[in-house]
């Protein structure tokens, strides 16, 4: 059979009615020849012929592709039957529409974050080049030092590009108001090794990372056109950062995005060769040469790390205590991190949200089904095969489905841009989210799936009807039998342990968001603290006691704004990712050769930061700026490392120690302990902190020259007080940018996002469980009652109570409920497990949770009961007899 | 879907008609009208057929490459759709006549005894 025909088949019939026509003609003729008259030679030629209708008819069959033909009438048939009955369509589709929209706008999520490639070429060859090593017993990933690049540089044999890189930031000026940007330095290889071609210019060369060359820039897209107003005439021209001119070589495309970064420029790493460093603080990435495997690159990687190592500085001995490891990963890996997890539980309950949303489609057809009995039963004694009527409900369930699959994709591309705008901060490559033709393939099969799957219900019970009781009197008067609502009862029993589990699943959500809010996180009422990062370049204030000297002046002058409680500054506020961590040395503790000392978090402050920020002082006291500008050795820790080392805070009053290893580094005494700050986000452990005066302490350090200024203030956030900031921190010095301006509650809030917007999807996902859930209780007893009026009326004429009658029905609703709740209680147990990783402080078993989640469920199946239950109570048994 | 056959549809005969169609049209083109006269008379009126179910025969034997066809005018000047050998009906033609003549020797061979 070919299509060709197929498509033709009409033309192809009018032919053969000429040739049939034809046939007779010549018969005719011949008929006349032999003697015969007209009229009759043609009613022999017609005879001998036989009849022409069923000939064509036969020939048009043979072009036909019978399934196709029939199947284009099914679906005009659907399409008939659905318009004819509009409540139940709408509400059909509508159901739909969510569900399936729902799971589109998730999975176009799960797509462009998880499946879809990264946009560089040929992504799979690339990698992140990491190390791993052990810390105090835990196994940590680990950046590459600076002799470690030259080392892979030089002796690799599996990379085809190859470079390093870190983020930071730099101050502009000389083009309107100063401002600090997000930069990001790489080496030559980075740009290569991604291979994304610049959109103007040209990338780095090796000349530009060499100390000594001209220095050089590229620009982001967005950057260049926001201050340069997409200008090509600025290759070559110069722009002032950090205070040292820099020319531009190069702008990067539009759609480039560096891992999960945007940086506003690009500048080249300049690092040097031959120097012992134990700078561990850059990342690395390669494009694997073709046909390398992660295997075969980590074996090449273990054989140049112990070089690579000791050159940075470390003793064999420390190596082998830390076990050092290679550990290359696919850079994707680097890019989507851990998101995995919370993506996947998403999609698998808006997948439940979907079943249950189609068991009560499938309940809805049930009912109508059984009302169109009648018609089916007609239809088969007039011999429609059971095959044809199975087939056209299916089309029916399936045209639903796709209707519903249709609004959906709409739905799906409306939530989206809500889920967007919302943007859940820390979801990775949220702007390569988009409906693209996986999605839609995703869509069309969830939509299929779901018309199959509701749809075949109805078809397994209802395409052999039986004849003689669907005939009789159209089943009204037949009570109703178990048998006959045992597939509804099914379904609504499996919806409620579906939304069980969805409820329980949300639940976890809530206590762990509370939990989380219960942590004390070290500061106080964080809504009221405004933050300003404000960076004081070498170039422009080379002389550290300067830096302080400004650093204080800017202090001064914003202590002043009216409404100001308090302010103070620290290179690394709590939640802001800026801390690093350093070997801390304590009086009196010696370590062997080989064994290092803890690592603490080293911040440096300015005094007040605990007033300001609201962490208590546990014992002694606070820094002064007689101890800053005296250059007092003094130090304060906090309190879980006051325990840990002393036994208490304080104890550990006076005792002295220092940064680093090195033994000629000056003993700092600790003046005062404060309490427990969780620098990391309340998730994870408090950590152990050591704060030092914000002065230069030791001379390779430096001082830090950029901090975060924090002011306690009522007047967070409004205009008039972030202009104020900005013109007395000009009033010092009008070429300083401030960033980062926001509140440490912005801060402390977006720590939490990823538990927050899983707890609003869950909990999105759990309602709509709930309300559809509801729904299929409500419908299948509001349809039980409707079936059974005449049952009814019987019994209360017979005598029976309203009273006992509503017992009746609610009770039907609540074995139901019931029942499925039961399962539910297992079924969560065994689902809610997959997300313990995304749980805090709490077990995925949480008898309250579960409790909780029951006790809703069993109320409102309550409550979804007993409406139709007075319904049946207020029947009129007169009324209800004579219907029939 | 329950179909009518026709008498000369019924499969055994099915394949018979279509190689009387390719011998018939052996000795050159013709339409419908000459075959199916041609069948009838060739089988000394054995086959009495209604011509009309020659066609669906005609359909599928072109649709399967062995015959082409093309409109042309009868003996006395009607228009009519002529049909004609292809080579690939020729190769049929070979090709089911053998295996026509192996069957009836078999039947014949077996048949023989219960005769004598």
């Amino acid at each position: 059979m070919s299509w060709r025909r197929y498509l033709r088949r009409a033309k192809w019939d009018r032919e053969r009615h000429e040739e049939i026509e034809s046939y007779v003609q010549i018969e005719t003729d011949a008929n006349i020849a032999r003697g015969m008259p007209l009229e009759e030679a043609r009613h022999a030629a017609r005879k001998k012929f036989g009849n022409p209708t069923l000939i064509r008819e036969e020939i048009y069959r043979m072009n036909t592709i019978g399934f196709l033909d029939s199947l284009g009438r099914d679906l005009r048939y659907a399409l008939r039957t659905l318009r004819h009955n509009p409540m139940f369509t709408l509400i059909a589709v509508l159901t739909l529409a969510i569900g399936i929209g729902a799971n589109t706008a998730i999975f176009s999520v799960v797509n462009g974050v998880l499946i879809r490639p990264l946009p560089y070429p040929q992504p799979d060859a690339l990698i992140g080049v990491w190390g791993s090593a052990l810390f105090q017993g835990v196994r940590n990933d680990t950046n590459l030092a600076p002799p470690m690049y030259f080392t892979y540089l030089d002796q690799n044999q599996t990379y085809q590009e190859f470079g390093v890189w870190s983020s930071g930031a730099a101050s502009v000026t000389g083009m309107g108001d100063p401002e600090q940007v997000p930069t990001l330095l790489v080496t030559f290889g980075i740009l290569r090794a991604l291979g994304v071609q610049p959109a103007l210019g040209r990338w780095f060369s090796q000349t530009d990372d060499t100390p000594g060359s001209p220095e050089t820039v590229m620009l982001a897209y967005g950057y260049w056109q926001r201050r340069l107003g997409g200008d090509k005439a600025v290759i070559g021209r110069t722009i002032t950062i950090d205070s040292r001119p820099r020319e531009v070589i190069g702008v990067m495309p539009q759609n480039f995005r560096f891992l999960n970064s945007d940086p506003e420029m690009i500048l080249p790493q300049r690092l040097e060769r031959g120097l012992i460093v134990s700078n561990f603080s850059y990342g690395g990435i390669a494009r694997l040469k073709p046909g390398v495997t992660l295997a075969q690159a980590n074996a090449d990687l273990a054989r140049m790390l112990p070089a690579s190592l000791i050159a940075s500085g470390l003793s064999r001995k420390m190596i082998e205590t830390a076990q050092s490891q290679p550990n290359i990963r696919p850079l994707k890996r680097d890019v989507v991190g851990d998101v995995g997890t919370v993506l996947w539980v998403l999609m698998g309950t808006i997948g439940m949200v979907l079943l249950i949303a189609c068991a009560n489609v499938a309940n809805l057809m049930l009912v109508r089904a059984e009302g169109r009995q009648h018609e089916l039963a007609i239809r088969a004694a007039l011999g429609a095969g059971w095959g044809r009527i199975a087939r056209e409900l299916l089309v029916e369930s399936i045209t639903l489905g796709m209707l519903g699959g249709a609004l959906g994709l709409g739905l799906a591309y409306g939530g989206l841009r809500l889920l967007l705008t919302m943007g859940p901060a820390n979801l990775p490559r949220l702007a390569e989210i988009s409906i693209d033709p996986l999605v839609l393939a995703f869509a069309l099969m969830v939509s299929l799936i779901s018309g199959l799957l509701f749809g075949v219900i109805p078809v397994i019970k209802y395409t052999r009807p039986r004849i003689a009781l669907a005939m009789r009197g159209g089943g009204r008067s037949v009570s109703q039998s178990r048998e006959r609502h045992r597939s509804q009862n099914m379904l609504v029993v499996v919806q409620v342990a579906l939304a069980l589990v969805l409820l329980v699943g949300s639940g976890l959500m809530i206590r762990s968001f509370q939990a989380l809010r219960n942590v004390q996180p070290g500061f106080t009422r964080s809504q009221q603290i405004q933050t300003v990062r404000i960076s004081i370049p070498e170039a422009q204030v080379p002389e550290p006691e300067r830096v302080t000297r400004m650093q204080n002046d800017i202090l001064d002058k914003i202590t002043g704004i009216p409404g100001v409680a308090s302010a103070a500054f620290s290179n690394a506020l709590p939640l802001e990712g800026m801390q690093t961590s350093s070997t801390l040395s304590v009086e009196g503790t010696t370590y062997m050769e080989g064994q290092i000392a803890p690592f603490r978090r080293s911040i440096f402050v300015s005094p007040d930061l605990f007033k300001t920020l609201g962490t208590p002082l546990i014992a002694g006291r606070d820094f002064t700026w007689t101890d800053i500008y005296g250059s007092r050795n003094v130090a304060i820790v906090s309190e879980n490392l006051a325990r840990e080392t002393w036994g208490g805070p304080a104890a550990a009053l006076g005792k002295r120690i220092h940064e680093g290893m090195a033994s000629s580094v000056a003993w700092s005494g600790i003046i005062g302990v404060v309490g427990d700050v969780y620098e990391d986000g309340v998730q994870l452990k408090a950590t152990a902190n050591v704060y030092w005066p914000a002065r230069e302490r030791i001379q390779t350090l430096g001082i830090p020259r950029t901090v975060t200024f924090a002011i306690r203030s009522d007047r967070t956030g409004t205009e008039s007080f972030l202009s104020e900031i900005r013109q007395a921190v000009w009033a010092v010095n009008a070429n300083l940018p401030l960033a980062q301006v926001r509140t440490l509650g912005e801060v402390y809030n977006q720590s939490m996002a990823r538990t927050s917007f899983t707890l609003v999807m869950l909990a999105i996902a759990g309602s709509m469980a709930l309300v559809l859930g509801i729904i299929g209780i409500y419908g299948v007893l509001s349809y039980s009652v409707s079936q059974r009026r005449r049952e009814i009326g019987i019994r209360l004429a017979l005598g029976a109570q309203p009273g006992q009658l509503k017992t009746m029905f609610v009770r039907h609703g609540l074995v139901l409920a019931g029942i499925g709740v039961a399962i539910g209680l297992g079924a969560a147990a065994a689902l809610t497990r997959l997300m313990s990783s995304l749980l805090f402080g709490i077990k995925p078993l949480d008898p309250l949770t579960y409790a909780a989640g029951a006790l809703i469920l069993g109320l409102a199946a309550v409550l979804a009961s007993y409406l139709p239950a007075r319904r049946a109570s207020a029947v009129d048994p007169v009324e209800a007899l004579k219907a029939e | 879907m329950p179909s009518r056959k026709s008498p000369l549809q019924s499969e055994m005969v099915q394949g018979t008609l279509d190689m009387l169609i390719l011998q018939t049209l052996v000795l050159g083109p013709a339409h419908g009208h000459t075959i199916a006269h041609a069948i009838e008379r060739g089988s000394e009126e054995v086959l009495q057929i209604e011509h009309g179910s020659l066609y669906p025969a005609l359909h599928r034997v072109e649709e399967r490459g062995w015959i082409a066809s093309f409109w042309g005018t009868s003996e006395n000047n009607r228009k009519a759709k002529y049909y004609r050998l292809t080579p690939a009906g020729r190769k049929q033609l070979i090709a089911q006549t053998t295996r026509w003549e192996q069957v009836v020797r078999a039947i014949g061979r077996i048949l023989k005894p219960v005769s004598e």
